[in-house]
């Protein structure tokens, strides 16, 4: 019976099979599917190096002060950080009395309720407080960015490269040397809407950022250029998404480094036990 | 059952005797996984996998259930308390990549094992119920991880549950109100997370009890081997303590370096970034991808763009992909040679890495946005899956020679067998001259 309708069955699903193809094969032939202006002018994120990097790489929290400086004057604007408490500042190398005055300090107050009175009002914020939520009447809807790096493809080098990826659409060309406008004019970027190759579809809602030398002043002498500033706040919000990174990788070595000696004993004890028997 | 030569408990210490007396689970033990179970001297490390994948199940669960003390099945707070296991939990990152990675660990050891059972027919008689038992193994992880992946609520478990479910919105008549049935509603929502969390805890059990049945089915026949040649006599066994615990240490050691460096230096590498989004029904993805191990499958499951004579591409789509796995347990009786190892199938042997490559392809194509040319690459593919299993396999066990087979495992690993001569090795008279 099996090997009767077996061959049958499998018949019936390559019939469908050839058909899909010779369909899809026909459609393909006669009218291809032009590529889009995405397909074409959408720029994979920019080799950038960081510390973080490789097996061995770890943070520089000088680092992650400066690109939380950038989050708190630049960022914090309109994007939130809501899965990041006061008190993980702690890990940037902050003492406990900084942590208590950036809580304090922090724009955004946090929220109370007194459910005897039924009053709404505001406290600073405390280190065991999560970053505030941020309201923004404007277009678009910045995402929070507490994930941000693990949540895109390139991570902490898309950022950058995203901050660092703003041009002009006039004029713009592919590494092929095609001139997007000339050959897409339909992909010409809405009013409202900023052009960037880096971005998935070309056209986002954030306006550059990131736009002057010396936007942030850091307090540790470091040039703030455009590319420093990017490089920063990538750094931070690659802390922000995965704060125990350090952590992780130095737990991993130990740890492969008992397995490694235990494995080469159990291949030992596995070639004493076969001694006789090969 | 086992071989007569098998060893006999004998506990020496009156404690173990005593229990030995009231309840024989060191007994039970000894000759399931211990000097009292004797397997065939031969195995090579392919054979290493069954340990493994039952020490991946052990793990998931133990991962699992601690995971299930921190984490809350709510559409309202699920991503955020998987980012509490990640930030606050003591060593709560560690016991959530160990879970992630593990589930992708577990797989590829399983497919090795259905690989290899492939490869050396393990599902031949005397044989075909452990390789039934194994394939309602293979289904039901597959249904755990899905759920599992559901639970962390981002984007990807979101539109992962709700493409998954509307598979079964293609079923004609029931289809829409069984889909509807199955989350609780009209689309993934909080009665969907819930019990999908509650079956995610129930059914690695299930698989556990599926395991004991499957390693009980084992012992009836005892371990196929390389040569596919049966065990004939004492000499070709050796007992699975310490001969096999002794290898499969071994081999546990490999499987946990690639795994932890994977855990601690690469531990989002298999998985999606879309996943640490929080789920937006307003929002779909670009491309909704299953996590890798399903893509083979989802491969299949896309390859189906037009309706055929009165049926819906879609549910061509949802039959071709449930037959794909379905197909395994009819594989005893598709395949019919009498020779077990593809070692000595040089035909089989030929189709059988034409099948490893094609789903390689088909994985690649099911991981690839749902564009030209993986589509029809995918098309392609999936005609070979079926035409292998359900027409070449049939073909090649009648028409294939088989090469030589040894006479026995000792023959195979010494050379020779004394056992070997079925008559007095005596010169035949020399012919008369006439």
């Amino acid at each position: 019976m099996v090997r009767l309708f077996g061959p049958l069955v499998g018949l019936f699903f390559v019939a469908a099979l050839l058909l899909s193809f010779g369909v899809g094969a026909y459609n393909a032939a006669t009218q291809p599917t032009p590529p889009s202006a995405e397909k074409l002018f959408h720029m994979h994120p920019k080799d950038v190096k960081f510390s973080f990097d490789g097996p061995f790489g770890t943070f520089d929290k000088a680092q992650l002060q400066r690109g939380f400086k950038v989050y708190q004057e630049v960022c914090s604007n309109c994007h939130s950080l809501k899965q990041v408490a006061f008190r993980d500042l702690g890990a940037l190398g902050y003492n406990e009395a900084q942590v208590k005055a950036i809580a304090k300090n922090w724009g955004t107050k946090a929220q109370t309720f007194d459910p005897k009175t039924g009053d709404r009002g505001e406290r600073p914020n405390l280190p065991s407080d999560h970053f505030p939520p941020v309201y923004y009447a404007g277009q678009g809807n910045p995402p929070d960015l507490s994930l941000i790096a693990k949540s895109r493809h390139g991570g902490a080098q898309y950022i950058h490269s995203l901050l660092t990826g703003y041009v002009d659409q006039a004029g713009y060309k592919n590494e092929a040397g095609e001139e997007l406008l000339k050959k897409f004019p339909d992909a010409k970027t809405p009013d409202g809407l900023y052009f960037n190759p880096y971005f998935a579809n070309l056209n986002l809602a954030m306006p550059q950022p990131l736009t002057s030398e010396g936007q942030v002043t850091y307090s540790d002498g470091t040039k703030a250029t455009v590319d420093q500033m990017a490089m920063d706040v990538s750094a931070f919000l690659t802390w922000t998404a995965e704060p125990k990174l350090d952590k992780r990788k130095q737990t991993g070595w130990p740890v492969l480094g008992f397995l490694l000696a235990a494995t080469v004993l159990a291949y030992l004890a596995k070639r004493n036990v076969w001694a006789d028997k090969h | 059952m086992s071989f007569p030569w098998a060893n006999e408990y004998k506990p020496s210490h009156p404690l173990m005797q005593w229990i030995d007396e009231k309840l024989p689970l060191p007994r039970f033990v000894y000759n399931a996984v211990g000097a009292g179970y004797p397997v065939p001297r031969n195995l090579n490390y392919m054979w290493n996998f069954g340990v493994l994948a039952g020490f991946a199940l052990v793990l998931q669960i133990v991962t699992g259930v601690v995971l299930a003390m921190h984490y809350a099945a709510n559409a309202g707070v699920a991503f955020d308390s998987v980012e509490h296991i990640m930030r606050d939990v003591n060593w709560g990152w560690m016991l959530r990549y160990a879970h992630a990675n593990g589930a992708s660990m577990f797989f590829i050891v399983v497919y090795t094992h259905i690989f290899r059972g492939f490869f050396y027919s393990s599902y031949k008689a005397p044989r075909e119920m452990i390789w039934l038992l194994g394939v309602v193994i293979f289904l039901l992880m597959m249904a755990t991880a899905f759920m599992g992946y559901v639970l962390p609520w981002g984007q990807m478990s979101f539109w992962g549950a709700k493409v998954i479910t509307g598979l079964f919105s293609a079923i004609p008549l029931v289809g829409p109100p069984l889909q509807e049935w199955l989350l609780g509603g009209f689309a993934p929502d909080n009665a969907a997370l819930n019990r999908f969390f509650s079956l995610h805890f129930l059914l690695p059990f299930v698989i556990l009890g599926v395991i004991i049945l499957h390693v009980w089915a084992l012992h009836i026949p005892g371990s196929s081997n390389p040569t596919g040649v049966e065990v004939k006599q004492e000499s070709d066994t050796v007992p699975f303590h310490p001969y096999y615990t002794a290898k499969d240490g071994f081999g546990l050691g490999i499987f946990l370096m690639v795994y932890c460096a994977l855990v601690f230096f690469a531990p989002n590498l298999l998985g999606h970034p879309d996943n640490y989004i929080p789920a937006n029904p307003l929002s779909t993805p670009a491309h909704i991808v299953p996590e890798w191990y399903f893509w083979p499958f989802y491969a299949i499951l896309r390859a189906f763009t037009s309706d055929f004579l009165i049926i819906p591409a879609k549910l061509m789509g949802v039959l071709a992909m449930f037959s794909a796995i379905l197909v395994w347990f009819f594989l005893p009786w598709l395949d019919t040679s009498p020779v077990r190892s593809g070692h000595y199938r040089p035909l089989f042997r030929k189709f059988f890495y034409a099948l490893v490559i094609d789903v390689l392809v088909l994985g690649y194509c099911g991981g690839a946005p749902a564009e030209e040319p993986y589509v029809m690459i995918s098309q392609i593919a999936s005609m070979y899956y079926f035409l292998h299993f359900l027409v070449i396999l049939p073909i090649v066990s009648s028409i294939e020679t088989p090469q030589p087979l040894p006479f026995s495992i000792t023959e195979a690993v010494l050379g020779k067998d004394e056992h070997a001569t079925l008559a007095p090795a005596t010169p035949p008279s020399a012919p008369a001259v006439a």
